[in-house]
């Protein structure tokens, strides 16, 4: 393990005596509260960054096996999902009641609007079931940004979309070898097409690479971007509104807060667009997979 | 304290990197999720969809069978009220046909008293004319050959005489009487 200098860190306060980071796990927040505007300290040292991603552990060392938050939200997210479809559907009606019926019509719409319409009812029925868990986990994992208390998203820790993303890809590699064969499939891969001439080996080679390797990573690197970019903005206009509230500051404030509410409203709106993307994705590839010619 | 969790906070500091335990629980998470969704929870609505899927057409066929029965009693009325109606013009022609029959029967009848009442009372008058005539002529004849006895002062008690005379005498007259008819 790397014994690291506090002073390399780049998102902690070079003046800062103690890091920005809270590091009391009692406490609930996790920036300085008593920091303020015109009260001779800097916004940097309350201002979110990367430290804004990282939790004590709630048990356990950090260099061994531990658990924290995200972790906590990730377990709990998926609870709330099965708890919601159990409550939904274990004893379902023909004729529906409320809370079946709204379960049924996000079904409906990830089965019918994304899996039918990109893979084809026939084809695509096997993979109804890992792309409906797929996306309500997702949307759930990025519903705990907004969630109070929780206020984190869980896909902005890249791990999360990075394990959904290995799934995912560990289901349409493997569909494309048993679908066209060894020879077949690395066609599929490179994009094989005679009419391309000269330029077919560098075509291979560049479809190649982005089809084994640049994919899985952008399929789970885009959900995590947008996330942690979220997240930084909600944190970033939520300690501003509070590192304002001082004098002539609370004006300013104000408009940080209402940015906050704006921002929130956004958020919800990102969170169940990068959920949809993700599955999208999902069944764009496996359907890649499937066709006769790529 | 604070220590120890800076330096955990240096060793993540690249967020493209995952730390494993993180990938485990994030893997243990979804499978949660998949194994209840895709082994129970979906297939239990999927059966469900079906089953009002088929109920929905089960009533839509219901539909179609009320329909269809309703469709054929309708014509079978029809086909009655048509036959109805077509039977009870058959019987008004009939009933038509017999009675101008009827009359032409009753006309023909009457038609047919008619003439006999006015050949008898023809041959009545005839038989009574005759007999009139006969008994006038009878009478006329004596009539006549008393006043001409009377007149004349002289008997014409010769029968065949006086018969040719009177005899002459009526056809004269008679002859006068058809010339001037």
């Amino acid at each position: 393990m790397r014994r690291a200098d506090t002073t390399r860190l780049p998102y902690l306060c070079a003046t800062l005596k103690e890091p920005a980071v809270s590091a009391d796990p009692t406490q609930t927040l996790a920036f300085d509260s008593s920091c303020h505007l015109f009260s001779g300290c800097g916004f940097d040292t309350v201002a979110p960054g990367l430290h804004s991603f990282l939790f004590k552990p709630l048990w356990g060392d950090t260099n061994g096996i531990y658990f924290n938050k995200p972790m906590l939200l990730a377990l709990l997210g998926s609870i709330v999902v099965v708890g919601f479809f159990w409550a939904a559907f274990a004893r379902p009606k023909v004729v529906p009641g409320k809370l079946q019926l709204v379960a049924e019509a996000g079904y409906d719409f990830i089965r019918r609007g994304v899996v039918y319409e990109t893979i084809g009812k026939k084809e695509g029925e096997k993979y109804v079931p890992l792309v409906v868990s797929l996306f309500f986990f997702v949307w759930m994992m990025n519903l705990w940004s907004i969630v109070p208390v929780a206020q984190f998203p869980v896909t902005s820790i890249i791990a999360y979309p990075m394990v959904l993303a290995l799934i995912v890809y560990l289901v349409w590699v493997p569909l494309t070898f048993k679908r066209h064969g060894f020879v077949g499939a690395f066609k599929n891969f490179t994009g094989y097409d005679k009419s391309l001439g000269a330029v077919l080996p560098l075509a291979m080679t560049i479809e190649l690479f982005s089809n084994l390797l640049v994919r899985p990573f952008t399929h789970a690197v885009r959900l995590f971007a947008n996330m942690f970019a979220g997240h930084t903005l909600l944190v970033l206009f939520t300690v501003a509104s509070w590192y304002m509230l001082n004098g002539i500051g609370i004006a300013y404030s104000a408009v940080s807060f209402s940015m906050t509410l704006v921002m929130t409203a956004f958020e919800l709106f990102i969170q169940a667009v990068q959920a949809y993307v993700f599955v999208l994705l999902t069944c764009s590839y496996i359907q890649g997979a499937l066709a006769e010619h790529h | 304290m604070t220590h120890s969790w800076v330096q955990f906070a240096a060793e993540k500091e690249n967020p493209l990197v995952p730390p494993w335990p993180e990938l485990v629980i994030g893997l243990i998470a979804f499978v949660i999720v998949f194994g209840f969704l895709a082994k129970k929870l979906l297939p239990n609505i999927n059966k469900v969809l079906e089953e009002r899927r088929e109920a929905i057409e089960g009533g839509i066929e219901k539909a179609e069978a009320a329909q269809t029965e309703a469709q054929s009693v309708l014509e079978q009325y029809k086909a009655q009220l048509a036959e109805a109606r077509h039977e009870a013009a058959r019987l008004r022609q009939e009933a038509q046909e017999q009675g101008a029959a009827l009359i032409a029967e009753m006309r023909a009848e009457g038609q047919r008293q008619r003439e006999e009442i006015v050949t008898a009372g023809h041959a009545q008058i005839e038989a009574d004319r005759k007999s009139a005539a006969q008994t006038l002529r009878q009478d006329v004849g004596k009539l006549a050959t008393e006043l001409a006895g009377k007149l004349v002062g002289e008997s014409l008690e010769d029968h065949a005489r006086q018969s040719r005379v009177i005899d002459r005498f009526l056809d004269e007259l008679e002859e006068k009487a058809e010339a001037t008819r």
